[in-house]
């Protein structure tokens, strides 16, 4: 090396190099961000053996600590798993009525049933419940099916109109595609249906028709019959819409809406935790 | 040092920089770099009435900074018995009798505004007190000082001890010296976590190595931060560090009360004997031990500058010399510019304290003062929150009646169990469901909540389609204490459907 050229103001070495008589300053880095550095570097190679580093062809060192962030997810899960048992247990063991009395269960049961209803029912039923055209409302008091926490219980294990045996069913003839009906009786019983609700006047036909017809599912007073899923009339609640044309849409070709059991899809102490989060939602009897 | 017949013949402002500890370092050249390393500062130790002061306040403050968590106070059964804790996991804030819950945060605003015009009205009036006396910085670093003081010996001792070889005597004192420090510290970074979490469980926990990773970890931060700021960067937190000394310039005028150098009887300064005749000179006899004292290292007699912190040690200093050679005392003064300048000319000096400024301070202090105080007393224990569902906004029921849902919180500040009477008002024959409380729907409802909590409920409010306005219909909650009559109104909307 030749002699170090050193820059007269400051003191420091220079780098030799010099343009239109200015030259670069080898100013040294400071000592603590230096050892800083080494520091680092030494950690590093500490990582390399203790963690999976280096790949290869067909894999890649393992580390001496054997650690892998799946395992860990693993038994993260498992952990998780674990500390749910106790609640998993008493939620199988328990009746739904015993669990809703009890806050801590009901707590639990509400906060779990609020992730499974998003996931499972939401698509249908809309978000907590609010319901969708010709999908039924579950924050509303009208239930088709019953809305005690039995009721509740039975329709989301086993489901409507699906493949189950045990599925909830019912099914409204066809009065107007099968010519059971004629159209212009069809009219006249769907003007006396809106007179039960308070619209309209009372068309005398429509009322022989409907006694005739109707009171076997939907009652003799027009109330519905819970058991065979007959949908009330008399109420401001209307399924597939309330005004004239879309109850003699319902008549003519009746459309019935299907539920899959979700007893195939969730354990058991799932769907009494979505059963009680439902009852819970406004309309629980 | 500069001699006697130097200062005689010379201008004294060209001679004064032979006596300021920069002075020791070689003189910089005409281009000299941005960075100047830090000269070590020894300073000497003082007698006199302004170090007493010091040692009292010193005492005064570090005895209310330890003791404060240990002190007790009853809040019943379930409450906290500590009088100064900040329980950030139970989002409260106690200070002896007054409850502060995270809503009321605003007091803080009020404290800090406080805190700051008190700080400008001192500073106006009496100059750096805060920094000279008061301030963390200057009481932990008085204390480290002490202890350094105490091991190592005054400023001679230290400054032969640090420039002599590493001897086992000077090992001794200084491993001594910082596990004197660290000790100091610790008990300053546990003091503080203390008002955080409850002192005597702390304590134990601590000590059995019970107590979290964060407390030790906290622990462990504010013991270093002592450590550090009061044992090595000292007086460099003052001058590079703290921004109040930068624009504190601007509170004072002429009149403050600020450390200064009587320039007009201290010139032409220079050494001298007992029993000389000071005829035909100053009185500064140039002894140095104004700056040797100065725990920040500078030299007064240059004049008012940034990196005085107002501490008045070369006050007492200046004293002691000036008492030995029967001279008035006070050469340098802890006095206004005003006063200065008369007592220059031979005029009375007086005291000026109420300026303008000051008025405008005290003024801004007490209305500052009134308002907290006022907004102390009538604050309301009783507060609620109302969050309207948005999905679904409303229910349509069976018998066309409209409903909403709410989610109700009552806020109970007071440490009693209440109930409250729960209406509403803006809808005909509105009616009310709770959850838990009340299943059919009825227009007035009874609430319970728990001492000192925060209780939701879902309400279910059902109203006839007739009395609603539109999609949006105006409704107000009215909450009345059953106890004291205390009434909370909350206005709301309720959804329909619309026409």
């Amino acid at each position: 090396m030749a002699d170090k050229d050193v820059d007269s103001i400051t003191g420091t070495e220079t780098t030799g190099h010099e343009w239109d008589g200015i030259k670069e300053l080898n100013t040294p880095l400071p000592k603590w961000w230096l050892y800083t550095f080494y520091a680092t570097i030494i950690w590093g190679l500490g990582y390399y053996i203790l963690y999976p580093a280096w790949p290869w062809l067909s894999g890649y060192t393992l580390g001496v600590l054997g650690y892998s962030s799946r395992a860990q997810f693993v038994e993260t899960m498992a952990a998780v798993d674990e500390g749910r048992v106790g609640w998993i247990n008493k939620f199988e063991q328990l009746e739904l009525t015993e669990i809703a009395e009890d806050p801590e269960l009901l707590q639990y049961a509400m906060a779990g049933g609020r992730s499974i209803f998003a996931e499972n029912c939401a698509p249908c039923h809309g978000s907590n419940g609010a319901g969708a055209p010709a999908y039924p409302v579950l924050v509303d008091d009208d239930w088709l099916w019953g809305g005690t926490l039995e009721d509740i219980h039975t329709t989301v294990m086993y489901g409507v109109r699906g493949d189950h045996d045990e599925a909830r069913y019912s099914e409204m003839p066809a009065f107007g595609v099968d010519e059971l009906l004629e159209p212009d009786q069809i009219s006249a019983v769907a003007d006396y249906v809106l007179s039960l609700s308070g619209s309209g006047t009372v068309n005398e036909d429509g009322k022989v028709i409907f006694e005739e017809q109707c009171i076997a599912c939907h009652g003799e007073d027009a109330k519905g019959v819970t058991d065979l899923g007959g949908p009330n009339l008399t109420d401001q609640i209307w399924l597939y819409g309330g005004t004239k044309e879309d109850i003699v849409a319902q008549i003519t070709t009746p459309r019935h809406g299907v539920m899959p059991p979700m007893g195939a899809r969730l354990d058991d102490a799932e769907v009494k935790q979505v059963t009680i989060y439902v009852h819970s939602l406004g309309g629980g009897q | 040092m500069a001699t006697a017949e130097t200062a005689f013949t010379g201008n004294a402002k060209q001679q004064r920089s032979p006596s300021t500890p920069m002075a020791t370092e070689p003189p910089a050249p005409a281009n000299q770099p941005m960075y100047a390393s830090r000269p070590e500062i020894y300073p000497r130790s003082v007698k006199g009435a302004f170090r007493k002061l010091k040692w009292a306040g010193l005492w005064v403050l570090l005895g209310l900074y330890y003791i404060g968590p240990w002190l007790r106070w009853d809040r019943g059964p379930g409450a906290p018995d500590q009088a100064l804790l900040i329980d950030m996991p139970g989002r409260r804030a106690y200070f002896f009798g007054l409850e502060i819950w995270p809503q009321e945060i605003y007091y803080i605003t009020g404290l800090l505004i406080l805190g700051a015009v008190g700080l400008f009205l001192v500073t106006a009036w009496a100059g750096r007190v805060w920094c000279g006396f008061t301030c963390p910085q200057t009481v932990w670093t008085d204390l480290f000082m002490w202890v350094e003081r105490k091991i190592e010996g005054d400023r001679n001792a230290r400054m032969r001890l640090d420039k002599g070889p590493l001897t086992a005597s000077k090992t001794f004192k200084k491993v001594t010296k910082h596990i004197a420090w660290l000790f100091i510290a610790l008990v300053t970074g546990g003091a503080w976590i203390m008002y955080f979490t409850d002192a005597p469980t702390f304590v134990v926990d601590f000590v059995t190595g019970q107590a979290s990773t964060a407390l030790y970890g906290f622990t462990a931060l504010f013991t270093a931060t002592t450590y550090v700021l009061a044992g090595w960067a000292r007086e460099q937190v003052c001058i590079y560090m703290c921004p109040w000394p930068r624009f504190q310039g601007a509170m004072f005028d002429e009149d403050s009360l600020i450390v200064t150098y009587e320039e007009w009887r201290g010139e032409p300064r220079g050494g001298a004997r007992k029993n000389q005749s000071f005829e035909g000179r100053g009185h500064c006899v140039d002894c140095g031990m104004c700056w040797q004292v100065c725990p920040t290292g500078v030299d007064i007699r240059k004049g008012q500058q940034m990196a005085c912190i107002g501490c008045a040690l070369c006050v007492d200093a200046c004293n002691n010399i000036m008492d030995r050679f029967g001279l008035p005392g006070d050469l340098i003064t802890y006095d206004s510019i005003n006063n200065q300048l008369a007592r220059a000319k031979g005029e009375p000096t007086r005291k000026r304290w109420f300026r303008p400024r000051i008025l405008v301070y005290i003024g801004v202090l007490t209305i500052v003062a009134s308002i907290m105080v006022f907004s102390l007393a009538t604050r309301s224990r009783l507060e609620v929150n109302v969050l309207r569902d948005r999905s679904p906004l409303f229910v349509k029921l069976s018998d066309g009646d409209i409903r909403n849902g709410y989610t109700f919180k009552i806020l109970n500040m007071e440490r009693e169990a209440k109930t409250y009477t729960l209406t509403t008002d803006g809808i005909n024959g509105a009616t009310m469901a709770v959850i838990g409380h009340q299943k059919e729907s009825v227009p007035t409802v009874e609430l319970p909540v728990k001492p000192d909590d925060v209780a939701p409920f879902r309400i279910f409010v059902t109203a006839p389609r007739a009395a609603l306005d539109g999609k949006s219909t105006d409704l107000d909650f009215v909450l009345t204490d059953n106890h004291t009559g205390e009434i909370v109104e909350h206005a709301t909307v309720f959804a329909g459907p619309g026409q």
